[in-house]
């Protein structure tokens, strides 16, 4: 059973990377136009017209670049450089190559979202059960609303307010970057407490955004799971309301959030990319947002490719690890 | 009752900010939301309630012509996501099996592939965006969540005893399917609806932020652009970001609101315990 799983999802995986990765072949060469000679023409009009022949300038671009090959070989070409994760070179920074800029932006944005996430979905689960909770005091149903009201605002939304709030008005927090300019990364405690001081605000904004969300959906859970029979048998036995609470309720309540993470993992990604932007936090939003400026294709292409398959082979992880915490799953057919 | 209370003041909400939108262009004069209509980096004061930006635009006139277009995009992006996820799900749910298959399958992997890293991908090639382009784009990514709830909906529909009836009196096909599944569909069209728009409000104002909205046009999204790209942020100008921030939050609250009103319409379950 494990394994018929494991192979479903796995053949899942292949093909939204296969499809990601064939979208970002297709959908810059379905656009109306020539690059190559968009790009010269554009060249001759900045250098005044005089740089020759156009026509036979664009045709040794071509041959250069293999455009002038058919389709379907241009297709192999480029899976051939996916393969060695060749990603072409950054216009805007040309002799940096695109895996080199994603590579050093890629460790801010997975522990900026790692953490957050980790957070937000930790407080966020415990909240959802606390409304449930009928003891638990009255405060948090004046928490819960405003949380709740949160998690429909956008994050970047949010990281603004908190920009201006605790860096601007109130200087508590720098206004961007991961740490200061001034300073060199080392390993020492310096530098960790600089960068978690440059975290805070972007991971904050994440957190506040996302804590609603798990709470509305850890408290709708609770709420049906609440209503099973085995929390009916288990109140007939005597178990204490507490023990019935967190180790019949909350327990069950709990793997269903687990399969929402990963739902939602593509949504929270996509958010936190402007909250990169808003505090020019170094990682892949920043990166895309600078590299969309710069009209520096290959980045924007290479940036897209990465979220994409990263996140088919991360839902593919987690569809791993779900079956051996509830076996439910491997047995029943959605 | 309180469920109808958050419905209808989500939906008063929202009609109070299109009814601005209608009314706003004629209580204040549109060209102000001109670069260089009036003096630059203003605080708000009575001659402009919300001051103006660097490029010497009123902050007012201009959230007023930008939340319409704002609207008029999740709207219609809301629509057509809508229009093809209904007929997705319609027809997964009804004929299911090997039609089921492809579509569960199509929209699994839609869902799972960044909605946002399509949408860089398509707006960073286009030549010029518009606001009718932005709202086909955001569709083409919208679509699966109704799809989604209405292939569910239409399959335990499909089992009811008045299809079986139906079909008993030789009613079948298409005809089975628009007279008697899609008149019970319809709160939860309805309520589709409103995920759908939230969706592609979502993904239209990050777009937008991002600086690859209608570059022509005003919109909410591009009123944050503009202010950060200028580092209004950074300055303290906050009466240039806090209008669109303001109003996209708000715009946001109402279809929140809008969608757990719904639901408790909707879900029958829902409204016995809350």
């Amino acid at each position: 059973m494990y394994f018929a799983h494991v192979l479903r999802r796995f053949a899942m995986m292949l093909l939204v990377a296969f499809l990601a990765i064939s979208i970002n072949f297709v959908i810059p060469r379905l656009m109306p136009g020539d690059p190559v000679e968009q790009q010269l023409n554009q060249l001759a009009a900045t250098s005044g017209g005089q740089i020759g022949d156009v026509k036979a300038m664009a045709d040794v671009y071509r041959a250069r670049f293999g455009l002038d090959q058919p389709l379907w070989r241009q297709y192999l070409n480029y899976w051939g450089d996916i393969a060695r994760f060749d990603l072409g070179y950054s216009l805007a920074n040309y002799p940096e190559r695109v895996g080199e800029t994603i590579r050093a932006a890629l460790p801010w944005t997975l522990s900026l979202l790692g953490i957050a996430t980790l957070i937000s979905f930790a407080i966020g689960t415990l909240l959802g059960g606390a409304m449930v909770w009928p003891s638990s005091p009255r405060i948090l149903r004046w928490i819960g609303m405003p949380i709740v009201m949160l998690s429909a605002v956008p994050y970047f939304l949010l990281g603004i307010v908190l920009l201006f709030a605790f860096a601007i008005l109130v200087r508590l927090f720098p206004a961007g970057g991961a740490y200061p300019f001034s300073m060199v990364p080392r390993l020492d405690w310096q530098t960790a407490s600089a960068i978690l001081h440059h975290a805070t605000l972007p991971s904050l904004s994440i957190v506040l955004a996302s804590i609603g969300t798990w709470a509305i959906a850890m408290r709708g859970m609770l709420v049906s799971v609440l209503g099973e029979d085995y929390v009916t048998l288990a109140e007939a036995k005597g178990l204490s309301p507490r023990r019935i609470f967190i180790w019949y309720g909350m327990r069950n309540a709990l793997l269903p959030q687990l399969t929402h993470l990963a739902l939602t993992l593509s949504h929270v990604v996509s958010g936190a990319i402007l909250v990169e932007v808003i505090f020019a936090y170094p990682g892949i939003g920043y990166r895309l947002y600078q590299a969309i400026h710069a009209k520096d294709y290959f980045v924007i292409q290479g940036i897209v490719l990465l979220l994409s398959v990263s996140i088919a082979v991360t839902m593919f992880v987690m569809d791993l690890v779900y079956p051996l915490i509830d076996p439910r799953i491997t047995q029943r057919r959605r | 009752m309180k469920r109808n209370a958050l419905l209808i003041a989500g939906i008063s909400l929202l009609a109070l900010i299109v009814l601005a939108g209608l009314l706003g262009p004629h209580l204040v004069a549109p060209e102000l939301a001109d670069i260089g209509a009036v003096r630059p980096r203003r605080l708000p004061s009575a001659a402009n309630w919300l001051g103006t930006d660097t490029q010497g635009r009123d902050i007012l006139a201009t959230l007023i012509l930008a939340t319409p277009q704002t609207l008029k995009i999740g709207l219609f992006a809301g629509l057509i996501g809508l229009a093809i996820g209904v007929l997705l799900g319609l027809l997964a749910g009804y004929f299911g099996g090997a039609v089921d298959g492809l579509i569960r399958v199509a929209t699994d992997v839609m869902m799972a592939i960044p909605g946002i890293a399509v949408l860089v991908l398509v707006a960073t090639n286009v030549r010029t965006m518009t606001v009718a382009l932005m709202a086909v784009i955001v569709a083409g990514l919208s679509w699966m969540y109704p799809a989604r709830a209405i292939r569910a909906q239409t399959m335990s529909m499909r089992e009811r005893a008045y299809v079986d009836i139906a079909q008993l009196n030789g009613i079948g096909g298409v005809r089975l399917v628009v007279v008697e599944l899609l008149p019970n569909l319809l709160p939860y069209i309805a309520a589709s609806f409103v995920t759908a728009v939230s969706h592609a409000m979502l993904a239209t104002v990050g777009l937008e932020a991002l600086g690859l909205g209608p570059q022509n046009e005003l919109t909410l999204g591009m009123m944050i652009y503009w202010a950060q790209s200028y580092g209004a942020i950074i300055r303290g100008m906050w009466w240039w970001w806090a209008p669109p921030v303001a109003m996209i939050a708000t715009i946001f609250l109402a279809l929140l609101m809008i969608s757990i009103g719904m639901d408790r319409l909707v879900n029958v379950r829902l409204r016995v315990d809350s």
